[in-house]
């Protein structure tokens, strides 16, 4: 069960990351005021933004320097449309870093298993495999040597070969995922 | 139950005899045996890193009246795994059901005891709200991030905020006064690739440029976004609806809803949307939120060892994610109940409604698309809608319904040759072919170019004064003084008609591109592209009503209504009724569809052309066929999912389905009290039945119980191990008292622990009629059938499976022959080619055996990588 909730603490910290962002208070640059005015006799239409509060969102606020004459003024007003908005940058920010910093992760490990850790395991193990079968040289499968590390690491017993055994595990059930996906086409076709 | 053996052996046969002739000793009990070959026994220990291995639970089936089995139960060890499930099987609910009322009572019948035991009582009490709490947190939290990211690289594909990297399009403009009328999304803080490359903003050099890098982009995000599917998590592909209702009615994929599953699809959900390719994230986040859920009741004991009760968090899982998929809380539930869940009691449904509660909570408390809304395409009308308008609702409902009937089919056919084809073998080269021709075509056109969430805004938003897009370019008389909200109908300007034709090719491009799309190999939902066909339809003939509203006012439908200078066409409305008619039409939902546009929409009065168009395109659809999509995915893989909805019309009898046939070798069974340990093991090695009746003995042939293959292995298995004097010759016992035994024998095995003493029966004069209803109203996995209390014959899941099948076939033989698949991996095939011998399948000798499995892997993968 510990293990259980260690596994599953980024995923909290994340959530309580998020969370937490989005009740932050704002950010002064977060609010705006935009009022969006149609065409209105010879004025062309026109976008206004403002940094104001909620209650002063308005026309009469907001759209400065005021385009037509003072009569006018109310019937301008009354077309255009001003909508007060929020947002949260940091949110915004953490979100992405956290986001990319994963994918990163992601690809540098991708990466790693496909390319990399096929050649170290073919010159550390380049002597004892050529004395036994060249069968599975060749073999450009990331996880293809799972099956061989299971094995050996269930014979010694300890706290780093655990962990190696905890991931070879992983790698053999991808493994099945990915035959039985993309070679049998018994799920998910 | 086993997927691809489900269907495949042998019932395209045309006729009844046929099977049974060609019958092999497989097919007669429950074929459901250990077929691929990676279900071993061995494997699977090694592989389940989410099975309940380490549960402890002695199978006396609940509310078991007879109290002295439960004594000689406590005596007895519990055995490590037994009452758990292989992978690809079907659970027992029956069964799951009992044994969460033992252990519930265990607990209620101790809470008196101390006051530990009391909090460990309330603690359990609590924990199935705890679970879905927690569920509705991540899944919220994990659509804010889907959200945010998404929005942001799909903004990437045209250019960068140089102020600030990390903000989309909308968001760097946020605070810019540079903004003008006509072109609102143009600031200088945003840079086009162009700009930033060749230093032009406008010209064809630039369109060139932009080209080349919205293509780069697109095809780099589709291509990371399969190879990390491909990598890390090959389940975490497709929409994931179809598994997803298959495991809630009771079938086993291990590692679909594991945490890989869960960070790959949220990972590449993004990169698949951003891609540009035409799929939407709703449906992958249901998954997700599924995923979400599965992973937090492993914290709770009362969740993460019972089947049944997981699945009840799942079906709350699904809620919540529809509920942040569309930013409709009780849509989602709706949505749980009316498509997804197989099992839903009302408990289910208040836990699901106060997940959907919390994940809109929590997304709306992010705010994502700074909107304080759920989604993007969130809109407001306020205008009425007229009775003749019902006429144009109900054709959009026709054109739903084909565009269903035309999906559903074209996108089997083609996932049929994907799954039957060499061409299925090169997943990663057709993500990028599809999104090369995707983002090749889609540039140019402005409405495909664009995000299709964003596209769906613009179809679904009313050409007010305020907005300035080409759609809404109508001929304005500018003296007119009336007030913002009443526009009356306009004639339309050029920038309508030239709108219309982009949006009729943008039409005929997502119709194609969708059929091809829905899948491929990455994360790819089918709500939002569905959405955005018949909004587009819906666009288009809101626009032809509307000008046909004005240019003849003096028709008598319109008379009425539309008079010279009122508003009564609202092409908005017309967009999203088509959005519904077209979801409707490949989904098949109603209910819970109209209340998903409707919390959209926030308006009432639409409920009714919303309702009659979704029920127009579901009668057309089911007139050319009666599954949705996600059924079709069922059948198409072969997933062992008895459909509630369908109806069984047929006369047989419980005896025409049994297994063993007439010509079939006689019943595997076991008998109480006079096999031995060897008889039992050469039985299960011999055979690949997941089940064996157990009986008083060969002359009176009385059912005494049913005992489980995998219950059977583990427990012999444990007791070789552990307990002394248990050799071949041991008497295997069920019976409640050890018959005398001469003296020098050995010690006898005593199994009525893994007995399951009340196995459902039925008499073999049973209708087929009930039996299906059995099976789909209680979730069993086998019947057995009796006469006069002798076992005749057994009833699995599969074999009514098969039987509804055939049944099809005969009533409909035109129908496609859908489950002509090959089998091109026989599982029960060694490396030689020579049939494996059963006993490799069973485990009993756990160290030849592993030697035998790696050799084999190894050559598998060795055939396959050449």
């Amino acid at each position: 069960m510990a293990a259980r909730g260690a596994r599953l603490c980024p995923l909290l910290l994340l959530l309580a990351a998020l969370a937490g962002l989005g009740a932050e208070a704002k950010n002064s640059e977060d609010v705006r005021c935009k009022c969006i005015c149609p065409p209105y006799k010879d004025h062309s239409g026109h976008i206004y933004n403002k940094n104001v509060s909620q209650k002063d969102c308005d026309c009469l606020h907001v759209v400065e320097p005021m385009p037509v004459p003072g009569p006018d003024v109310e019937a301008y007003c009354l077309r255009c449309e001003c909508k007060y908005e929020e947002r949260s940058s940091v949110t915004i920010k953490v979100t992405i870093i956290i986001y990319l910093s994963i994918l990163g992760l992601l690809l540098l490990y991708m990466v790693y298993l496909t390319l990399v850790e096929p050649i170290l395991k073919r010159r550390l193990l380049g002597h004892s495999q050529l004395i036994q079968s060249d069968e599975d040289i060749g073999d450009h499968q990331p996880f293809a040597n799972a099956h061989d590390v299971l094995a050996r690491s269930r014979s010694r017993a300890n706290v780093l070969n655990k962990v190696e055994y905890a991931q070879q595990r992983w790698k053999l059930q991808v493994q099945e995922q990915r035959k039985s996906v993309f070679d049998r086409h018994v799920v998910l076709s | 139950m086993e997927s691809e053996q489900l269907f495949h052996r042998g019932y395209y046969r045309n006729s009844y005899n046929s099977i049974t002739s060609a019958s092999s000793d497989e097919e007669l009990l429950d074929g459901a045996g250990v077929i691929m070959d990676f279900q071993t026994s061995e494997d699977d220990n090694l592989l389940d890193g989410d099975a309940s291995i380490g549960t402890h639970y002695t199978m006396t089936n609940g509310g078991n009246i007879n109290s002295s089995t439960h004594l000689l139960d406590l005596l007895d060890e519990p055995i490590p795994g037994v009452g758990t499930y292989d992978d690809f099987h079907t659970i027992d609910w029956v069964r799951e059901k009992c044994k969460d009322r033992e252990r519930h009572r265990r607990i209620n019948s101790k809470k008196k005891e101390s006051a530990w035991e009391m909090t460990k009582s309330l603690y359990d009490a609590w924990s199935g709200w705890l679970v879905v709490t927690l569920t509705g947190l991540a899944s919220g939290a994990l659509a804010g991030l889907i959200d945010i990211a998404a929005d942001w690289m799909t903004d990437l594909k045209e250019g960068i905020c140089l102020s600030a990297l990390w903000f989309n399009h909308e968001q760097c403009c946020w605070g810019s006064n540079e903004t003008t009328f006509e072109e609102r999304d143009k600031c200088p803080q945003w840079k086009t690739w162009a700009e930033l490359i060749i230093g032009q903003a406008e010209g064809p050099g630039s369109y060139i440029m932009n080209y080349i890098m919205y293509i780069f982009w697109a095809l780099s995000f589709a291509f990371l976004a399969v190879s990390l599917v491909k990598v890390f998590a090959p389940y975490a592909c497709g929409s994931g609806i179809p598994e997803i209702k298959t495991i809630l009615s009771g079938f086993i994929i291990r590692g679909y809803l594991g945490k890989w599953t869960l960070m790959i699809k949220t990972i590449t959900l993004v990169l698949a949307v951003a891609s540009g390719l035409s799929l939407g994230k709703e449906g992958p986040l249901v998954h997700v939120a599924c995923c979400c859920g599965n992973i937090f009741s492993y914290l709770f004991p009362k969740y993460s060892t019972n089947e049944a009760k997981k699945r009840e968090v799942l079906s709350a899982a699904s809620a919540a994610g529809v509920s942040v998929a569309f930013g409709a809380p009780i849509g989602g539930v709706l949505f749980s109940l009316e498509e997804v869940s197989y099992y839903f009691p009302l408990k289910t449904l208040w836990r699901s409604f106060f997940a959907a509660l919390v994940a809109a909570f929590v997304l709306r408390s992010i705010n994502p698309f700074g909107n304080s809304r759920l989604v993007l395409f969130y809109v407001e009308y306020h205008t009425p809608w007229y009775l003749f308008e019902l006429l144009p609702f109900i054709l959009l409902g026709v054109f739903g319904g084909l565009w269903g009937a035309f999906f559903i089919r074209a996108n089997i056919a083609w996932c049929r040759r994907r799954k039957s084809t060499k061409f299925g073998k090169y997943p990663v080269l057709e993500v990028i072919i599809v999104a090369a021709i995707t983002a090749v075509i889609a540039f140019p056109n402005p409405y495909t170019r664009l995000n299709t969430s964003e596209l769906i805004k613009e179809l679904f938003t009313d050409c007010g004064p305020l907005e300035s897009s080409s759609l809404c370019d109508y001929r304005n008389d500018m003296n007119a003084s009336k007030i913002v909200d009443d526009i009356p109908d306009r004639p339309a300007g050029t920038g309508v008609y030239s709108a219309i034709w982009q949006l009729c090719l943008a039409l005929i491009f997502k119709i194609i591109m969708t059929v091809f799309t829905f899948g491929i190999k990455v994360p790819s939902g089918l709500f939002i592209p569905s959405m955005a066909i018949g909004a587009i339809a819906g666009r288009i003939v809101g626009i032809a009503v509307e000008q046909l509203a004005y240019y003849h006012h003096d028709w008598f439908i319109f008379k009425e209504w539309c008079e010279v200078g009122a508003d009564c066409i609202t092409p908005g409305l017309y967009a999203m009724v088509g959005a519904a008619a077209c979801l409707g039409g490949v989904t098949r939902m109603t209910v819970s569809l109209v209340v998903i546009v409707f919390e959209l929409t926030g308006g009432l009065e639409y409920i009714v052309p919303l309702m009659a168009a979704v029920m127009t395109s579901k009668w057309v659809g089911d007139a050319f066929g009666r599954e949705g999509i996600y059924e079709a995915h069922i059948r198409l893989n072969g997933y062992p999912f008895l459909d509630a909805k369908e109806e069984f019309t047929h006369t047989t009898l419980a005896a025409d389905v049994m297994r063993p046939r007439r010509s079939d070798p006689p019943l595997a069974v076991l008998t109480q009290d006079n096999m031995t340990v060897e008889d039992i093991e050469t039985l299960i090695n011999e055979t690949s039945y997941n089940g064996f009746p157990v009986i008083m003995s060969k002359e009176s042939q009385r059912l005494v119980g049913f005992a489980l293959r995998r219950d059977l292995t583990i427990a012999i298995e444990s007791a070789r191990k552990k307990q002394e004097g248990i050799v071949g010759s041991s008497r295997v016992c069920f019976a409640q008292h050890t018959p005398s035994l001469p003296a020098e024998s050995p010690r006898p095995l005593k199994l009525r622990s893994i007995l399951d003493m009340s196995p459902f029966t039925v008499t073999d004069h049973t209708p087929m009629e009930i039996v299906v209803d059995i099976f789909r109203k209680l979730g069993l996995r086998q019947c057995l059938v009796t006469h006069n209390g002798i076992v005749l014959g057994i009833i699995t899941k599969k074999n009514i499976l098969e039987h509804l099948e055939q049944l099809k076939q005969h009533v409909e033989p035109l129908a496609p022959p859908w489950h002509y698949n090959k089998k091109r991996y026989p599982p029960s095939y060694g490396p030689d080619g020579k049939p494996r011998p059963r006993l490799h399948n069973v485990q009993l000798k756990p160290i030849a055996e592993e030697r035998e499995e790696t050799e084999e892997e190894v050559h598998l993968l060795n055939s396959t990588t050449l």
